[in-house]
């Protein structure tokens, strides 16, 4: 499995600015990683109002159990993606991103 | 939480027919109801918004809620008889390959009354091996168990025979395959204390337990998940010799008078009979349609087609999730009215708070056609995905689209209700794949205003809500047409085409049957014009279920991106004996039908098409009428902000493409999210992304066909979701408008 290195933090710019589309692949390679983590634990946005309003929750890794809901929600899709990224980026370097 | 759910019984009426509405409601107060022809599906506030026309109709009108239950998990019922009447010894025996041993107490054959609690079930027990419950009817119950769990996907051969006379019970649990140091075999003889009457009136049932009845239904419980072969019922206690000797399919001649049932499940695979050999004709049926045709323990891999040697497929693969009908109660019906133009419809159903549309197709007047121009609805592709939980259930989902995934709150549904049945891209809860879906039941994902996590970036849309983009621009050009379904197409073959001159297809019609295939083939070779407004289509061969409409089949064999794989030996269909898989495969790629066919998808953000000399040929003048020859086709649109995305095609003359195709346009600077397709790849190799590999496109191909007719495939599912950009003023609606405005005039190509 790739492991974020020293060198990785130059890309965090550019999923900023563009968190879903053409990416380099340095930022790609992060992705990857990210994106592809297992059930257990893996966010997930609850659309609550359509096209307007997501809630942020993580599934549990079992098959059928409800999805456990955090208390985060984003009227962005991008915002949503922006806070998922700097939750995983903390959980693989340790490292609190600014916003 | 989705509230209020419901479905129909027909997909696709004429005038005159009459169509049944199911629903379910947890509100308090009633629901109410209305007809309602669908034009638009998607609510994105960047597009047109959701569009219907109210149609009055009988249907109108408030009903009582009422909460009505899936029950799912299949197993085999055979019905009392009277040579059953009374059975005092017996042994009953089988050979199984339990898939989930551990997940509690399952059954596997048995005769056991749940209302008295006499009778007999061989069955598994908490521990995971295999255990005889015994029950006299008067509250006493005896259980004898192996005490050792079974190891899953293994084949054993296990048995339990009861001495009425003195009460003993043996119990066998052999493996087929022995290992070392991994001992599961267990006989066990031991006296019982309690006596099982013969009286027990109880149908014989595989796989599952009674728990009772709800109205005209029997509920099941403790179903198993596994195969079960060659399941045999005696009137004695059989030795441990004979009950070798009697597990074959020749029962040797002394034996032959012992024997109440000895049931072949090779026979009668298309169907939903299990076939008792025995002289007392001990036929069942099976319910809620467990797998057939799956590999029986004697399978040897020398043969893969069933109908070669049938003999090898005596299994029945039952899982406690499968699922054919609700089973729900009629809330109102429909006889459709004449008059009502051919269309998408649905009954809309609606409490405080949350509403759902049960949509079908009214065809025009039986036997005729009111439009030249016919749009198919792939009601088999729907069923394919028939409320799907890859995001729930396989992890890479946030891979495949690049962002991380959204629900609805109807998936939040499906993910605790499981009883409502899985989709051909899920697993069953013992890791087998889906290979059969069925519309009798809510189908979530196929409805308007849904929003699926697959669709791109955008407007999520996908199968039918995409679909309905299609309808909408048909709308705005005042274009008239005629809806059908697949169903349709399959049932009457070339005879519901004939009378078109221009079919449409979805955005992503998938799924074909050799009937539907056929049928659009004669369609062209009569001089039919075939508009293909999206990708990835004739891809899987299907069938569907030769007597229960509106159940589908799915052999995932071989090669192709696959959300699981058939069991080796396990490719062909059970309904029809048909190789599944790929009709790439089955020596008809998707090239052969439109000229292009699949080659890469990615689920982010969708690109544009940047046109090719071929696109400047005289004969293909009309197509780019008022398109200027630098201008980038479609870099705009609600699926994934671009014409060519989600799933692409491209031209192959060595896979079929005409020779006289012309390749229009190229889509080019995907993402790094698409890969190309796995039929494509034989050795994998890095380079197979979007923006690296030259097989991540979209080709905009078009040809004439020898009849007078022609082809013309945008070879991309993004396609429909960039025809209303600028309020239907765009390049991608005037090349699709030229396109079908020249398809419709009579004149030869
Ligand atoms: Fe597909």
């Amino acid at each position: 499995m790739y492991q974020i290195t020293p060198e990785d933090r130059q890309y965090v710019d550019e999923f900023r600015k563009t968190p879903v589309g053409r990416h380099s692949p340095g930022l790609q390679r992060i992705l990857n990683l990210f994106r592809g983590e297992p059930m257990a634990g893996k966010y997930v946005l609850v659309c609550t109002k359509p096209h307007r309003e997501w809630m942020l929750g993580q599934f549990t890794g079992v098959r059928g159990e409800k999805i456990r809901m955090t208390n985060q929600s984003f009227t962005s899709l991008d915002e949503a993606e922006w806070y998922v990224f700097k939750q995983r980026w903390k959980r693989h370097t340790g490292e609190d991103l600014p916003d | 939480m989705k509230r209020i759910m419901g479905y129909s019984d027909r997909i696709s009426v004429c005038p005159h027919d009459t169509i049944r509405f199911m629903v379910s409601s947890e509100a308090a107060g009633d629901y109410s109801a209305r007809l309602v022809r669908v034009i638009h599906g998607d609510t994105n506030p960047e597009g047109p918004g959701y569009k219907e026309e109210a149609i009055a109709s009988t249907v109108t009108g408030r009903y009582p809620s009422r909460r009505q239950e899936i029950h799912a998990g299949s197993c085999a019922v055979v019905p009392d008889h009277a040579c059953l009447a009374d059975l005092g010894s017996f042994t009953v025996q089988a050979l199984v390959w339990p898939t989930t041993p551990a997940k509690g107490r399952q059954g596997l054959a048995g005769r056991w009354n749940g209302r008295t609690g006499a009778g007999f079930a061989l069955g598994i027990d908490e521990s995971g091996g295999l255990a005889l419950r015994l029950g006299d009817g008067r509250g006493g119950v005896a259980e004898v168990a192996s005490g050792k769990p079974m190891l899953a996907r293994e084949w054993y051969f296990v048995a339990a025979s009861y001495d009425a006379a003195t009460g003993t019970v043996s119990l066998y649990q052999e493996p087929l395959v022995p290992y070392a140091r991994t001992d599961t075999a267990v006989a066990i003889t031991t006296p019982v204390a309690l006596r099982v009457p013969g009286n027990v009136q109880a149908p014989v049932l595989f796989a599952a337990r009674h728990a009772g009845s709800k109205g005209s239904r029997t509920l099941f419980a403790e179903h198993f998940n596994g195969k079960i072969d060659r399941p045999r019922l005696a009137c004695r206690a059989l030795t441990r010799l004979e009950m070798e000797q009697v597990r074959g399919d020749q029962i040797p001649v002394a034996l032959q008078s012992s024997m109440l049932g000895v049931w072949n499940f090779s026979k009668c695979i298309s169907s939903e009979t299990i076939w008792d050999d025995s002289p007392n004709r001990l036929h069942g049926e099976t319910f809620n349609l467990p797998a057939r045709a799956m590999t029986g323990h004697n399978w040897t891999g020398e043969e893969m087609a069933w109908t070669h040697k049938p003999e090898q497929y005596g299994a029945i693969h039952f899982h406690d999730d499968d699922l054919h009908d609700a089973g729900w109660e009629v809330d109102f019906e429909l006889t459709i009215p004449a008059g009502l133009k051919s269309g998408v419809y649905a009954a809309h159903v609606a409490i405080d708070g949350d509403e759902d549309f049960i949509p079908f197709v009214i065809r025009p007047p039986r036997g005729t056609a009111t439009s030249k121009l016919l749009f198919v609805l792939p009601t088999a592709s729907y069923l394919a995905y028939a409320n799907e939980h890859m995001v729930t259930d396989a992890p890479l989902a946030e891979l495949l689209t690049g962002q991380v995934s959204t629900m609805q709150p109807a998936d939040m549904f499906l993910n605790e209700h499981r009883e409502y049945g899985l989709s051909c891209y899920d697993s069953h809860s013992d890791g087998s794949g889906v290979c059969y879906s069925t519309r009798l039941r809510p189908i979530v994902t196929m409805r308007p205003k849904y929003q699926s996590w697959l669709g791109g970036k955008g407007s999520g849309l996908w199968q039918m809500n995409a679909d309905l983009h299609i309808t909408d621009w048909l709308e705005a050009e005042k274009l008239g047409y005629d809806v059908i379904t697949d169903e349709d197409v399959h049932d009457e073959g070339y005879t519901a085409l004939a009378p078109y001159s221009v079919f449409v297809t979805s955005t992503h019609h998938e799924y074909w049957t050799k009937q539907m295939w056929t049928a659009l083939d004669a369609f062209k070779k009569h001089g039919g014009r075939l508009v293909y407004t999206g990708a990835n289509a004739w891809y899987w061969r299907i069938a569907y279920h030769p007597t229960r409409p509106g159940v589908m089949e799915v052999r995932r064999a071989e090669g192709g991106i696959r959300a699981w794989a058939a069991e080796p030996g396990e490719a062909y269909h059970s309904f029809t004996g048909e190789y599944g898989g790929l009709w790439r495969r089955n020596g008809l790629a998707p090239q052969r039908m439109a000229g292009s066919g699949f080659t890469a998808q990615g689920f982010d953000i969708s690109s544009y098409y940047r046109r090719k000399p071929d696109s400047f040929d005289p004969r293909v003048r009309f197509i780019f009428e008022g398109v200027g020859a630098e201008e980038l086709i479609g870099d705009f649109g609600l699926i994934g902000g671009g014409a060519a995305g989600l799933e692409l095609d491209r031209a192959d003359r060595v896979l079929g493409t005409a020779p006289n195709a012309l390749v229009l346009a190229s889509s080019e600077n995907h993402t790094g999210v698409y890969m190309v397709v796995l039929e494509e790849i034989y050795i994998n190799s890095p380079g197979l992304c979007g923006g690296e590999s030259d097989l991540v496109r979209a080709d905009l191909v078009f040809y004439e066909t020898p009849a007078g007719g022609a082809v013309f495939a945008t070879s991309s599912i993004a396609w429909a979701g960039s025809l209303s950009h600028n309020n239907y003023n765009n390049n991608v609606a005037r090349i699709t408008g030229n396109v079908i405005r020249r398809f419709l005039d009579p004149a030869p190509f």
